[in-house]
């Protein structure tokens, strides 16, 4: 438990940082540093978008996998780690 | 006479023609005349087989349907006559043959028995030759057609037989008519008839029936009858209704899943999410980073944001050039400018307070002069450089005056005297529109001015409309004036409470008699009482002609709303304040209006209010506005940067209102605060200017200043910030130069200095004209006023410039109080050295013995540390190692 957050808090400290959210395979949020209207809907949107992205890797090439998803928009970027079971998604505002 | 025979004849030669072969003619017993139906010169005839083979003439043999003629020679028909007699078959025509005038006689098999007979007998030469060499008739048919129509010449009867048709029918006696002859007895004739009964039945044939028959031919069936048949599209419509058994949603409610408390705290235990999370956190990591090293996304050539159309012009660029420069010789005369305003809606237009440039004793030595010469406004039109448009009157110098944002024609001004003023220009407004111009214009003229007015004299001049009692107003010269805000107004007490009406009706002054005043231009509640005592009392104040009533529930009568006073933080005494600068407040009901200007713009009422009707509602009914900043800032006579509240408090002890004491004051300037004005891009950013410095304040960082210039040789004698680039503000100078200050070029110069005028500056003010234009107003002490062009370096801002100035000021802030705390820091720092220092002095002076003593011990210890290590080394003097055996 104490590894999962100060893995956590090493994230969070990052320069620019948001939010960060962990999301399990059916798209629940299980840990989240935002508030919760906001965390749903990020994780409601966003694991569709997984869902996508992986499945469209998949149907390319059956042997390639997801690994790393990054959306930069005008604001700021979202970066969504997919796992098997788990996926992380951290909103970062790069100050730049 | 000739019965009707051709019938049969025809009928057996029908029968004949279904026979068709060479069956043996049988030889018809008529009378062979030529019958009906063909020509007179032909005779059909009948040839035996016997005849045929004599002649030879043998149907479908010699003679066949394709050469049917043969030339029979009139001899040997006349020897066949004479051998066979009555058998001949040529008997019959015996005298036409005998008649005949040529040799040979043409004999044509007529297989179709079109004449009535197998052959027939050509009874005329032409005839023959005609049959034999029929002429050619084609050619000559079609080019017949061609022909003019010729009348068809009358010809001769030529008989077709219809005149048998017509004996035929034609009715003629068949014999001779019958008579008959009837008589009677004479005497019968005439007598009595008598009739009697006769019963039909008794005799036979007594009477004739005619009884009904049904007529056979009349019961006709109808098997056929005529009817008209269109055909037309079958149209059919039919609806039916079915049970709608499918089911759908109408609405869905749901709420997203979660986890329970404890779902997610064992969740977070299991092994499997560390193990994630070790596995995905080195990638997000260097993802983070990555984007903190570098904006990979960002297009640093559209990120210049200046075009290329920066660069092509030089020096010429840079420098603000002059438009137009105003003067008067009448009204400019040993004057100078105290403040200058443009007009808020009609562009060009500027207005210019003038006022004796003299020393206080030598206004007293002349003051009769100038009741003559009563002060002006003046209004300057960018068309007209040599006359103003408009005057306004004034009661005395105005120092500060200001345009009402709402209603740009109502200004309020500050006197010497410490009165306030208010004009009403609506009347006027149309010399400032440029629609009337301003040359020869008294015929057409249908306002009457005041009489005193010279006719020659074009220039309008319009009286002021109210003025504040004199009592009651001030005791210095107002130095300052300005519009609350529309978006709220404040009570007696000082809170502010929203403002029902759209529109500015309070204003705000200050002056060096250390106080602060509010005032209100609608009418309040006292005041009609003592309005109605002051008329019983006066005379009625004679109004001049011409001048508008809109503020006559205040003249001569109007007092402050509210009073401030601005008691010193430390010691008894009072602030005297020049400037002031509070915080605008931008409605909370208007969402979405960004800037004051759109927000104005939506609220100015399309009907200027009457002023006479506003009252000044009661406190308690208006909502109070809690989040209106009612701190502002106060520039003071002694160069002091104050910040206080303009709200009462109450005073405990007493139970009167009486001002707060200021938050803060700050020194900073060494001589008057002329310039006390936000930034137009951050509202919680002040520029100061006074004395021979400048500062830039921060609201809310109360430690000091967020940037100070350093002192100049000149001082400062006026200040304005651009109004579109964030970072360049202006500050005039005492010698006439026009320094440009840009926070992101240089902090330590101007960027540019420009000279203006010979004397000093006394006031700018910025416009905005266009895109392309934008005027500096600058006045001088000299009574000139210029109008400098910006040039476009100095009004187009960059794309990112107002970020880079909040970053600027941002980290300036940090500085400041990254300062005040080393500060702090050095000055305990400073106190702890202080003390160990005096704590050193303090302890008692060791004795020379002692330092002796330590010494000797400290020898010998060294001494046999020495021999020790000697020893250890084996480098001992002898006389030692032998004593030891």
């Amino acid at each position: 438990m104490a590894e999962v957050e100060e893995t956590l808090k090493r994230i969070q400290s990052q320069k620019g940082v948001q939010g960060i959210i962990i999301v399990n395979s059916e798209g629940i949020p299980i840990k989240t540093t935002m508030d919760n209207s906001s965390t749903v809907q990020y994780v409601g949107l966003i694991h569709q978008l997984v869902m996508k992205a992986r499945s469209t890797l998949r149907d390319l090439d059956p042997q390639n996998d997801l690994t790393f998803l990054r959306i930069r928009s005008k604001k700021n970027e979202i970066m969504i780690a997919p796992d098997k079971d788990y996926f992380l998604i951290v909103i970062q505002n790069p100050s730049d | 006479m000739s019965s009707k025979t051709p019938k049969s004849t025809v009928s057996s030669a029908g029968s004949k023609r279904k026979g068709k072969d060479k069956k043996s003619v049988t030889p018809v017993h008529s009378e062979s005349v030529p019958g009906p139906g063909h020509p007179d010169d032909i005779f059909p005839l009948v040839l035996t087989s016997a005849t045929q083979e004599l002649f030879g003439c043998r149907a479908d043999e010699d003679v066949t349907g394709e050469s049917p003629y043969k030339l029979l020679r009139k001899d040997d028909i006349v020897q066949d006559m004479k051998r066979r007699a009555a058998v001949s078959d040529f008997s019959t025509v015996k005298q036409i043959v005998l008649d005949y005038p040529e040799e040979e006689i043409l004999l044509v098999f007529d297989r179709d028995f079109t004449y009535g007979q197998g052959f027939y007998l050509v009874l005329t030469p032409e005839a023959k030759e005609k049959i034999l060499n029929p002429p050619l008739r084609s050619e000559t048919e079609t080019s017949g057609e061609c022909e003019v129509y010729k009348t068809p010449e009358p010809k001769l009867w030529i008989s077709l037989g219809s005149e048998q048709d017509i004996e035929e029918e034609s009715v003629k006696e068949s014999r001779e008519k019958l008579k008959y002859k009837l008589s009677r007895v004479r005497r019968k004739f005439g007598t009595l008839v008598c009739f009697s009964d006769w019963n039909t039945a008794d005799a036979k044939d007594g009477d004739v029936e005619c009884a009904s028959y049904s007529d056979s031919r009349f019961s006709i069936k109808q098997m056929e009858r005529d009817c008209g048949i269109q055909a037309i599209p079958k149209l059919q419509s039919s609806s039916a209704q079915t049970q709608w058994k499918n089911q759908k949603n109408m609405c869905t409610q749901y709420e997203p899943r979660g986890f329970s408390e404890e779902e997610k705290e064992s969740l977070v235990q299991s092994g499997s999410l560390k193990n994630f999370i070790n596995s995905v956190t080195p990638r997000v990591l260097q993802s983070l980073q990555q984007n903190e090293i570098m904006d990979v996304f960002l297009d640093n050539w559209t990120a210049l944001g200046i075009g290329a159309e920066e660069f092509d012009t030089g020096e010429r660029a840079n420098n603000l050039m002059v438009y137009q420069a105003f003067t008067d010789m009448q009204y400019s005369k040993d004057k100078t400018i105290s403040s200058i305003n443009w007009h808020p809606t009609i562009s060009g237009v500027i207005a210019v307070a003038m006022t004796e440039n003299v020393s206080l004793e030598q206004r007293f030595n002349q003051s009769t002069k100038f009741l003559l010469n009563p002060p002006l406004i003046l209004f300057w039109c960018f068309h007209d450089a040599c006359t103003p448009q408009l005057l306004l009157e004034c009661p005395d110098d105005v120092f500060a005056f200001e345009f009402c944002p709402t209603d740009p024609n109502i200004i309020i001004g500050g006197c010497m005297n410490g009165q306030v003023v208010l004009w009403d220009i609506s009347t006027h407004v149309k010399y400032l529109q440029g629609s009337m111009p301003r040359v020869r214009k008294e015929t057409s003229n249908s306002d009457a001015f005041d009489f005193e007015e010279n006719r020659e004299n074009e220039t309008p001049l319009v009286r002021y409309c109210a003025v504040s009692a004199v009592d009651s107003g001030h005791k210095a010269q107002i130095t300052d004036v300005q519009w609350l805000p529309q978006t709220f107004e404040v009570t007696k007490t000082g809170t502010p409470v929203e403002n029902k009406n759209k529109t500015c009706v309070q204003a705000i002054t200050c002056s060096p008699d250390c106080s602060v005043m509010f005032w209100d231009i609608r009418v309040s509640v006292n005041q009609p009482a003592t309005k109605l005592k002051q008329n019983v009392d006066q005379k009625q104040p004679v109004k001049s002609y011409g001048v508008p009533d809109t503020f006559s529930h205040l003249d001569r009568s109007w007092k402050p709303l509210l009073k401030v006073s601005l008691p010193m933080i430390d010691v008894n005494g009072e602030y005297s304040p020049l400037k002031f600068s509070l915080q605008d407040y931008i409605c909370d009901s208007h969402t979405g209006s960004n800037t004051d200007a759109a927000h104005l713009h939506e609220d100015r009422a399309e009907v200027t209010p009457d002023y006479s009707k506003l009252q000044v509602p009661s406190a308690k009914t208006l909502k109070s506005l809690d989040d209106v900043n009612t701190k502002f800032f106060v520039g003071t006579e002694d160069g002091e940067i104050v910040y206080t509240d303009w709200r009462l408090e109450k005073d405990n002890d007493s139970g009167r209102l009486h001002s707060a004491k200021p938050l803060h004051c700050f020194n900073v300037h060494d001589w008057w605060v002329n310039t006390v004005q936000r930034s137009p891009f951050f509202k919680d950013v002040i520029l100061t200017v006074g004395g021979w410095n400048f500062a830039i304040w921060k609201e809310g960082v109360m430690d000091g200043t967020i940037f100070q210039s350093p002192p100049s040789t000149q001082v400062c004698t006026a200040g304005c910030w651009s109004p579109s680039r964030p970072a360049v503000f202006f500050i005039g100078k005492a010698n006439g130069n026009i320094e440009v200050w840009d926070l992101l070029e240089k902090t330590h110069d101007p960027s540019q200095i420009h000279n203006i005028t010979s004397t000093k500056i006394t006031c700018i003010k910025p416009w905005i004209f266009s895109s392309k234009q934008h005027f500096l107003a600058v006045s001088d002490d000299k009574g000139m006023l210029h109008i400098l062009e910006i040039p476009r370096m100095l009004y187009r801002p960059s794309s990112d410039e107002k970020l880079r100035v909040r970053i600027y000021l941002e980290t300036e802030v940090d500085r400041l109080v990254y300062f005040t705390k080393r500060r702090d820091v050095w000055a305990e720092e400073k106190k702890d050295t202080e003390a160990m220092e005096l704590k050193k002095k303090s302890e008692p002076m060791k004795s020379l013995d002692y330092f002796n003593e330590e010494e000797q011990k400290e020898y010998q210890e060294y001494q046999e540390l020495e021999t020790s290590i000697l020893k250890s080394m084996g480098l001992l003097p002898a006389t030692d190692n032998m004593k030891e055996f």
